[in-house]
């Protein structure tokens, strides 16, 4: 078995070797489907990275009534991060709330002293972040419940910001995005696979009389079909090499076109920290690709 | 070892390519079929090979009906057949060496044993200095001598040469009739096709005559009669 192995192997590295015509087309072709494929990858991490981005930018802002005592706040706080649905709840108080204002007014002479003369008008804040931009009604109901009452049945709540518009919007252009995405990246390797299977096919064709002559010869199928099959991960090997060199130089003109757009991932800081996992997952893509192209087209050759 | 029993074939376009051929070829014997282009020559030959069922009858190799032999047997039965063909069916990326070498590795035998046999194989059709070259770069003739050695390097119980010489010039002809007597001298038996008078005449061996699918004489030692 060892031995028609090697054969097997041998055989289909001489072909490639010796017909590069024929395994520069398939090569090429593979090539453009991993180039696909690998583009939608760094494409859905980037939009991943604009989502997120956007995400962290949405919370709701409560802001207490200046009479709360900040032990209830406290206690509000971390009612709030016992919630499944919050992902964080960050506190604020009076202090900072004033010092806040006070910096972004320095230049305000009038404000300075309204503020001097009637102390220090602001309630503390809680800023909140969901875990997903679809809790943040759930969570502005929690707020507007009972839960947000002091122990003496106090409001502690002086108003609630929270940008419906926007958070629906957000959760909207997530969902579709997300479907938009998926069925892109469907239709693109579908179409890649078959430009790829096609030309594997007709690199093949040109080999039929080959192959029914070895079957006429009495070589078994494992035989026959073998030599196509090393010579189609092989193409694919390389195309996956071809494929990253390829990758690397649009990754760069993509990250220097998108550096002005808002939110997002670096790009190249992207592609050079999971370059081992796009550069196996193309490689794994590509071998398979060339394999099971091959393995098709020979199929309708062998029933000599 | 051949046995024909009332066989006939219709193709799928209701052509009649053989019709109740009978006939028995014995081991050690050199047999050549002979018609006229579209006489079934070539389809008996497939029949023997597994190639082509036949529509009624049935085709023995030994004792084995062929067409009742399941896949991975065919294999087997084909590597006891040495097969030469008109247009040679070469492989273009392989060099003679290797055209030959295929042969053995399809049957299993050992890198010992090809390292062996190819270049003796290819010294007896007067190939040896060709052995690194390719396909492309030999003569017709020489082609056919590359078929004939891949034919044989397995020591086949069968040779079954279909039109041999009809690509080859008179000369590369009768070196080639040559060489199939040589081997069937060795023991194997062979069966030849051809529609070439000169060849039959040359050979005085027997002669199977095909007309429209029927065979219409059969003499032992018998001269191209059409």
């Amino acid at each position: 078995m060892l031995t028609n192995l090697r054969r097997v192997m041998r055989s289909g590295l001489i072909n490639f070797w010796r017909m590069p015509v024929v395994a520069s087309a398939s090569v090429i072709a593979i090539t453009a489907a991993l180039f696909v494929v690998g583009s939608l990858l760094l494409a859905q991490a980037f939009f991943a990275g604009a989502v997120v981005d956007l995400q962290e930018r949405v919370d709701v802002s409560v802001f207490m009534a200046p009479e709360a005592a900040e032990e209830d706040v406290l206690e509000l706080k971390r009612s709030l991060e016992l919630l499944p649905e919050v992902k964080s709840a960050d506190y604020s108080s009076r202090e900072d709330e004033l010092a806040d204002f006070q910096e972004s007014n320095q230049d305000n002479e009038l404000l300075a002293q309204s503020l001097r003369e009637i102390g220090n008008p602001f309630g503390a804040r809680l800023n909140i972040k969901a875990v997903d931009p679809a809790h943040y009604s759930s969570i502005a109901g929690f707020l507007e419940s009972d839960s947000a009452l002091s122990a003496s049945g106090q409001a502690l709540i002086d108003r609630v910001s929270y940008k419906k518009d926007v958070v629906d919007s957000l959760i909207r252009l997530i969902e579709s995005s997300t479907k938009i995405g998926w069925a892109l990246v469907i239709i693109f390797i579908f179409l890649s696979v078959i430009v790829t299977f096609n030309t594997i096919s007709l690199a093949i064709y040109i080999s039929r009389e080959e192959i029914s002559l070895m079957k006429l010869v009495g070589g078994s199928n494992f035989y026959v079909r073998g030599p196509f099959l090393v010579e189609g991960m092989i193409s694919g090997i390389i195309a996956s090499f071809i494929a990253v060199l390829l990758l690397y130089p649009s990754v760069i003109w993509v990250r220097n076109q998108t550096a002005d757009v808002y939110g997002g991932i670096d790009l190249m800081t992207y592609f050079l920290d999971n370059f081992g996992t796009i550069f196996l997952t193309l490689l794994v893509a590509g071998a398979a690709l060339g394999i099971v192209s091959s393995f098709l087209a020979v199929r309708r050759h062998l029933k000599a | 070892m051949i046995y024909f029993d009332k066989v006939s074939k219709t193709y799928l376009d209701k052509t009649k390519a053989l019709n109740d051929v009978s006939f028995t070829i014995e081991p050690g014997q050199f047999a050549s079929v002979v018609g006229h282009s579209g006489s079934g020559k070539s389809t008996l030959l497939k029949m023997i090979i597994a190639e082509e069922k036949p529509s009624k009858g049935k085709v023995f190799f030994d004792s084995t009906n062929i067409h009742q032999l399941p896949g991975h047997q065919i294999a087997d039965l084909r590597r006891r057949i040495g097969c030469v063909f008109q247009d040679f069916r070469l492989l273009p990326a392989k060099n003679i060496f290797e055209n030959v070498a295929f042969i053995m590795e399809t049957a299993g035998r050992s890198e010992h044993e090809i390292a062996e046999d190819v270049p003796h194989a290819l010294d007896l059709v007067g190939l040896t200095p060709k052995i690194w070259s390719f396909p492309s770069q030999l003569s017709s003739g020489e082609r056919q001598r590359v078929a004939i050695a891949r034919a044989i390097v397995n020591q086949p119980d069968l040779l079954l040469a279909d039109e041999p010489t009809a690509n080859l010039d008179p000369t590369n002809t009768l070196e080639i009739v040559d060489i199939l007597c040589k081997i069937n001298d060795t023991g194997t038996t062979v069966l030849m096709t051809t529609h070439n008078k000169g060849v039959i005449d040359k050979l005085g061996r027997r002669v199977i005559t095909l007309e429209d699918g029927q065979v219409t004489r059969d003499d032992k030692t018998g001269k191209y009669v059409l």
